[in-house]
């Protein structure tokens, strides 16, 4: 089993006193699996998607990926987690604004020192971006931006993809594109997919879907 | 460096320091050079010869305090001309040096003084005979001489009176320093009567005693290959005096000299090779401060010891001097001197 | 990992060459102001020691004469032939250059830097052929002598042979001191047995110049730390900003997994690598600053206190390296609290734009405490300072406290601005405008900083000018000044202008000491010329009268601020008392002075015979005077000087004197204007989505851009009111309190309000300049961005 999440819990202080946002989850995802996580705003979708990649520590439960508990790491090991393990595609891109796309597509795979040129090459000929490689963000589109966010994602080829409304900020065919680079990528590399979405559409082209409630799955 | 050290190389005629005494040695250009057979005059010959490069005026003195304690007594006048004339002034290139020591068998005071010629600050005056450096002075009629001396840390006061006649070194007072023919002109006052009062760190003493004055002067008094000189002053308990010198030379071997003196006034002169000096030990320095004096014609084979090891002149030009006591076929007490050892 | 992160951090610079310039710029630019002022403070310094080390200056005791004059070089010999180790000296000046004859036999070791790689030949040295010891740049100026290049030699100095020099400076058997060594013989009789006219100047620890000029470095060290200070915020401001943008490109790294420390340890190496570069910009900024002020300080130092300062500069590696230091140590200062906040930034805190601004509440409230306290001890200080250390804590907690104080009063005056803004457009401005304050207000301090000082130091300087002019009307009232050369040329003078002048004053003095304090003596002849032009500070009923009856004696300011001494009081001289009938203003001369009749001034010093003369008679006479004198008396043109010539020099001089302060002055203010672009630049970022709703709500962009820059001016106008009060009391406390302790007078002060006016302007003009950009990138911001703020916003 690829990962493996039991009883997650976390709770967030607020204005308001403290806010359980997830109250024991479980799931799991073998390698090669895509699944689509669901549910409200405030469900606890987003907070799951960070506590799997390492971005925030859980409460109580525990995260299994590759066999290791991911909740017991500490910053620096969960810095490593996000580096060569685990890959996060975000709704807002997220690239560096003052690298060329060439270097933001190899970024990340530079910071696990698992660049490979002729992959990262292979990426952005089949993410259509060759013509930009030597473009800031800033000149390209959003859909674009979305494909270099994904080519960063998957250069130093990891294990699991996670992805949080990776076309939330893009009309409807450009996501679509998107989507099924992304997709046809996840699927070569024989990696999971965790893909939070709103949408129906999107979550019925993965293997499972998962709905989450109040923090639960529902 | 400063001037004041550069000011030093002028009693070398030679440039470097480093060679010490063994600059005294070199060329005279422009000045006098001794010759044989000379003729004193007096006083005259007592003053300064300006047409000669240096000159001293050099007195030690074995003392005794009431309780028996000895003690050395130095004091000296060096001249040094740059040029052979008198000259008046700042532009006098007359330069004197003064050193004062009083050595006790556990310390060893000293002190320096420099001075210019021409501006009244040092020199010597024949008649009435006067020579001093600042406060020193050593004056009088020749026969009775008063002679002071300060330095930081002592002072002294004495009266002197000679006895017996002045007798002069080598052929008549000409005194031949080496094989080369090297000379200079020397003459001493082997016997003073002295008596008067130390001033020393731990209070004034009264003392008695032999004081010798040596007279020399010359132009270029070593050779090139001399570096310096063992010379002893000795005065026996019988009244007999030696004085002996032996000047190295870069290749080991040494040149000697001495002149024997009876207790009424007769002189001996023996050239090169008649007196033997062997060092017996040395000091931490590796200066010897114990020695094996002979002179086989006279009888003499004695040991002479310092009575302090550490009388190290630590002035400009440095040297070791201080009083000594003698002990072997003769007996008695004098004054080592030696150069070439720093 | 860390090539990545490293490349993607810097490329943040490269992507924004004008942050990285004001980064760099900021930081150069104090870092030249502060190295430049300490690399003048050093050289002044080492010429200072140089001086000292060549001439032996208050490492030893001397013997001089009691009346200040020459001794015989009998005397010399005399106490050394009794015991005394003394070793003399004979100074003066030849072609401007300080002959300095010692007699190298008896000198203490160290004195005279004279060594024999140099090429000293002794005999020349000893035995009168005029060898000489001097540094390049004085051996230049003596062009006929011998002189060999020593380098060390203090400037302005050659040391020779006492014999020579009195040849050359035609004092032949004279001696103006004796340096007593420190060991000295047994049995040495006292002083006053041997040589009763001479007196003990005890060794000081120190040079006296070293001493006398401290308050002038301190002054110019002060001037270095405010421009520091500027420079700061300057970086501050930079760094401030370069955070503040790349604060999401520091989460994305996070996110895809450079660890936290990895990441604070390259941002500081990063930023350490730009202070290093930065820093040796900044050096070499300063090295060109302080050759470009060194002359001017020398000749200042040179005009005021007689100190010899070389007009070159060396390159001192404990210079430099302080200079590295600093860039670095600021950028470090500046740095940290962006740092440490970078440490405590959540990994997924909503990025939401942050203004640069101090949380306000409590900070506000603690820094208005903080400038409360400071400002009440200042206005303590005010009446109770007294000395340099009290003068210079009045001037630090003033402007410190100030400063703190600033935002507090600006927000105010906004705040009440708003209460009374009736168009809608205006209270906005005035809302939007208190809003930004934080952000600026690091900048206006520094603006407020500058200004003040400028007010105060430019209020002193002139305050100081006008004093001095008709300081110098007063005391310069003979129309010709003659010095002879010897009692025969001032026989002949005295003959020639006998039937051709209304009067003839001698001027003589004798250099002595009064209450502990060194000073001149001057025998003054009855005459209107005093009666008429000199002005009293304090003074009893016929001041002049008893002091030309030989009664009573008048003193200037210094010796009675120093000294202690009021009208009234007994002065003693040569074993004489008289009682102080004045006290004068004189300025511009550091000793102390006392004048009294001619009589008693012959009397008390028999040895002096006066070489000066001031001579009246109508101006329009002056040119023939001086033509004539030549032809019949033998007395070169060179000897006289006449009155608007004097005036002329002297005011050239200290027209010179703060050149130094006026140049520090403009390049203060320049940098305060530097960091006023900088915050505008830094906040222009944040303001898109402060300004989008007034543009949504019918605005104009050049409407919007022109009150951007209106903003700016106004808020420098508020700065300069502040910084008006604030510099007067600056100057105030310069002129009252520093001066007083540092030169020994109290100058009047003087207002000068067009100054004040063309400071404001240029105040307004920088700060509009530093406006303009920013509001113009304001004016062009593409609407698109501005809607962005609202279709973006989370």
């Amino acid at each position: 089993m690829l990962l493996s999440v039991q009883d997650i819990h976390k709770t967030y202080q607020t204005a308001d006193g403290p806010f359980e946002v997830l109250r024991g989850v479980d799931l799991t995802l073998a390698a090669g699996e895509t699944l689509a996580l669901t549910g409200e705003s405030g469900s606890g979708k987003s907070t799951l998607l960070h506590l799997i990649g390492g971005l925030d520590a859980s409460d109580r439960g525990q995260i299994w990926l590759q066999g290791q508990d991911i909740a017991a790491l500490d910053d620096n090991g969960r810095a490593a987690l996000r580096r060569g393990t685990v890959g996060v595609v975000f709704q807002q891109f997220n690239l560096i604004p003052s690298l060329k796309v060439a270097d933001n597509i190899a970024f990340q795979a530079r910071l696990s020192e698992q660049y490979d040129p002729k992959w990262a090459a292979e990426l952005a000929d089949r993410m259509g971006l060759g013509p930009h490689l030597n473009k800031y963000p800033e000149q390209l589109s959003g859909g674009q931006q979305q494909r270099v966010a994904i080519a960063r994602t998957l250069a130093p080829k990891p294990r699991l993809v996670l992805a949080d409304e990776p076309t939330g900020n893009l009309d409807e065919t450009t996501a679509a594109t998107v989507m099924d680079l992304m997709l046809e990528l996840v699927s070569e590399a024989g990696a999971g997919l965790l893909m939070v979405t709103h949408s129906a559409a999107l979550a019925g082209r993965m293997s499972r879907r998962l709905h989450l409630r109040a923090g639960q799955v529902a | 460096m400063n001037v004041k050290a550069l000011t030093l190389l002028c009693w070398l005629p030679m440039s470097a320091l480093a060679q010490g005494f063994a600059g005294l040695g070199t060329q005279a250009d422009g000045f006098s050079v001794p010759q044989p057979n000379p003729t004193f005059s007096f006083p005259a010959d007592h003053g300064a010869h300006n047409d000669y490069r240096i000159e001293w005026w050099y007195l030690t003195a074995n003392l005794e305090s009431a309780d028996g304690t000895p003690y050395g007594l130095q004091w000296t006048l060096f001249r040094s001309a740059l040029a052979p004339e008198a000259g008046d002034g700042w532009t006098a290139p007359q330069l004197w040096m003064g050193h004062a020591a009083v050595t006790t068998s556990t310390d060893h005071y000293v002190s320096e003084r420099l001075a210019r010629g021409g501006i009244g600050q040092a020199g010597v005056k024949a008649d009435p005979f006067d020579a001093w450096i600042d406060d020193w002075s050593l004056s009088g009629d020749w026969n009775t001489l008063r002679m002071t001396a300060s330095g930081s840390e002592f002072a002294y006061d004495m009266d002197l009176t000679a006895q017996g006649p002045l007798i002069f070194h080598g052929a008549e007072g000409y005194s031949v320093k080496s094989a080369a023919g090297q000379a200079s002109y020397y003459y001493s006052q082997p016997l003073f009567e002295i008596a008067g009062t130390l001033r020393l760190p731990e209070g004034d003493v009264a003392v008695t005693g032999n004081a010798w004055l040596d007279r020399e002067w010359s132009s270029q008094p070593l050779a090139d290959n001399q570096t310096g000189w063992d010379w002893f002053s000795l005065s026996f308990d019988d009244g007999d005096k030696l004085m002996g010198f032996r000047l190295q030379q870069t290749d080991g071997a040494h040149f000697t000299s001495a002149t024997w003196i009876d207790a009424d006034g007769t002189t001996t002169p023996f050239s090169d090779g008649a007196l033997t000096a062997i060092p017996l030990a040395t000091n931490d320095a590796d200066v010897p401060i114990r020695w094996n004096v002979t002179l086989p014609s006279k009888g003499v084979d004695v040991t002479v010891s310092a009575i302090n090891n550490d009388a190290w002149m630590a002035t400009s030009v440095p040297y070791w001097e201080g009083p000594v006591t003698v002990t072997g076929t003769h007996t008695g007490v004098g004054y080592l001197e030696m150069t070439g050892y720093e | 990992m860390t090539k990545a992160a490293l490349q993607a951090l810097l490329s943040h610079w490269w992507r924004n060459p004008v942050q990285l310039f004001t980064l760099l710029a900021g930081l150069a630019l104090a870092t030249a102001l502060w190295s430049g002022v300490q690399a003048v403070n050093a050289e002044a310094r080492a010429s200072y020691d140089a001086a000292a080390a060549t001439l032996g200056e208050g490492q030893y005791d001397r013997l001089v004469r009691r009346d200040g004059q020459p001794m015989a070089q009998e005397t010399y010999i005399t106490l050394r032939r009794a015991g005394w180790l003394v070793s003399p000296v004979l100074q003066g000046r030849l072609d401007g250059v300080r002959i300095v004859g010692v007699e190298p036999l008896t000198a203490p070791a160290g004195i005279g830097p004279i060594t024999p790689a140099q090429g000293a030949d002794i005999g020349s040295f000893l035995t009168g052929q005029g060898q000489l010891f001097a540094n390049a740049e004085t051996a230049a100026q003596l062009p006929d002598l011998d002189v060999i290049i020593a380098a060390e030699t203090a400037l302005g100095a050659a040391i020779t042979d006492i014999g020579v020099a009195q040849r050359l400076l035609g004092k032949v058997g004279q001696i103006d001191s004796l340096i007593v060594l420190p060991s000295q013989p047994l049995g040495r009789p006292d002083l006053a047995q041997i040589a009763p006219d001479l007196l003990v100047q005890p060794a000081q620890g120190g040079s006296d110049i070293a001493r006398l000029t401290d308050s002038f470095h301190l002054n110019l060290t002060a001037f270095g730390l405010l421009s520091f200070a500027v420079g700061i915020f300057i970086v501050n401001g930079a760094i401030g900003l370069a955070f503040e943008q790349r604060r999401p490109v520091v989460r994305t790294m996070r996110a895809l997994g450079l660890p936290l420390r990895r990441l604070i340890v390259l941002m500081a190496a990063e930023l350490m690598i730009f202070a290093l570069i930065a820093g040796i910009i900044g050096v070499a900024l300063g090295y060109v600053i302080a050759a470009l002020l060194l002359p001017d300080v020398a000749a200042t130092l040179r005009g005021l206190y007689g100190a010899d300062v070389s007009g070159t500069l060396q390159l001192r590696p404990s210079w430099w390296l302080s200079g590295l230091a600093i860039a670095l140590g600021g950028t470090a200062i500046a740095a940290s609290g962006a740092l440490y906040q970078m440490t405590k930034m959540p990994l997924l805190a909503a990025a939401q734009p942050r203004a640069l601004a101090m949380a306000a509440g409590q900070r506000a409230k603690t820094q208005g405490a903080i400038a409360a306290a400071l400002l009440v001890v200042s206005a303590i200080l005010m009446f109770t300072a007294d000395g340099l250390i009290g003068g210079f804590a009045l001037l630090a907690t003033l402007l410190i406290g100030a400063a703190l104080a600033l935002p507090i009063i600006l927000s105010g005056i906004l705040a009440a601005m708003n209460r009374s803004a009736r168009s809608v457009t205006a209270q906005w401005f005035w809302a939007d405008t208190r809003q930004q304050l934080p952000g600026l207000s690091l900048a206006l301090m520094a603006l407020l900083l500058a200004m003040a000082a400028n007010v105060g130091v430019s209020t002193m300087v002139s305050s100081f000018r006008v004093t001095f002019t008709d300081f110098l009307d007063q005391r310069l009232a003979s129309e010709v000044y003659v010095r002879t050369s010897d009692a025969a040329q001032s026989a002949a003078l005295l003959d020639y202008a006998a039937s051709r002048a209304d009067a003839i004053l001698p001027i003589q003095s004798a250099d002595t000491q009064v209450a502990g304090q060194p000073t001149e003596v001057f025998g003054a002849r009855d005459h209107a010329t005093y009666r008429d032009f000199w002005v009293f500070l304090q003074n009893a009923e016929g001041a002049w009268d008893t002091t030309f009856a030989g009664e009573t004696v008048l003193i200037n300011e210094q010796l009675s601020r120093r000294a202690g001494l009021v009208v009234g009081d007994t002065v003693t001289l040569q074993d004489s008392s008289f009682a102080v009938a004045g006290v004068y203003g004189d300025y511009g001369n550091p000793i102390g002075q006392v004048v009294m009749s001619e009589a008693i001034f012959t009397t008390l010093y028999p040895d002096i015979s006066p070489q000066n003369f001031g001579v009246r008679m109508p101006p329009a006479d002056v040119a023939d005077f001086v033509a004539d004198l030549e032809a019949q008396t033998g007395i070169p043109a060179t000897q006289t000087v006449d009155q608007a010539s004097i005036k002329a020099i002297s005011l050239a001089i200290f027209e010179r004197t703060f050149t130094v302060t006026t140049a520090l002055n403009v390049l203060t203010l320049a940098v305060a204007g530097f960091a006023i672009l900088m915050s505008l630049l830094t906040l222009a970022s944040m303001r898109v989505p402060q300004l989008a709703p007034a543009w949504a709500m019918g605005m104009t962009r050049n409407q919007l851009g022109r009150l951007e820059l209106l903003r700016a001016v106004m808020l420098a106008l508020l700065t300069a009111l502040v910084a008006l009060p604030l510099g007067l009391a600056l100057a105030w406390a310069l002129l009252a309190v520093v001066n007083v302790a540092a030169f020994g007078w109290r100058l009047p002060m003087y207002l000068f309000p067009a100054d004040y006016a063309r400071l404001a302007v240029f105040a307004l003009l920088a700060a509009g300049l530093a406006a303009l950009w920013p509001a113009r990138r304001l004016a062009r911001t593409p609407p698109a961005d501005l809607l962005k703020v609202f279709s973006n916003e989370r």
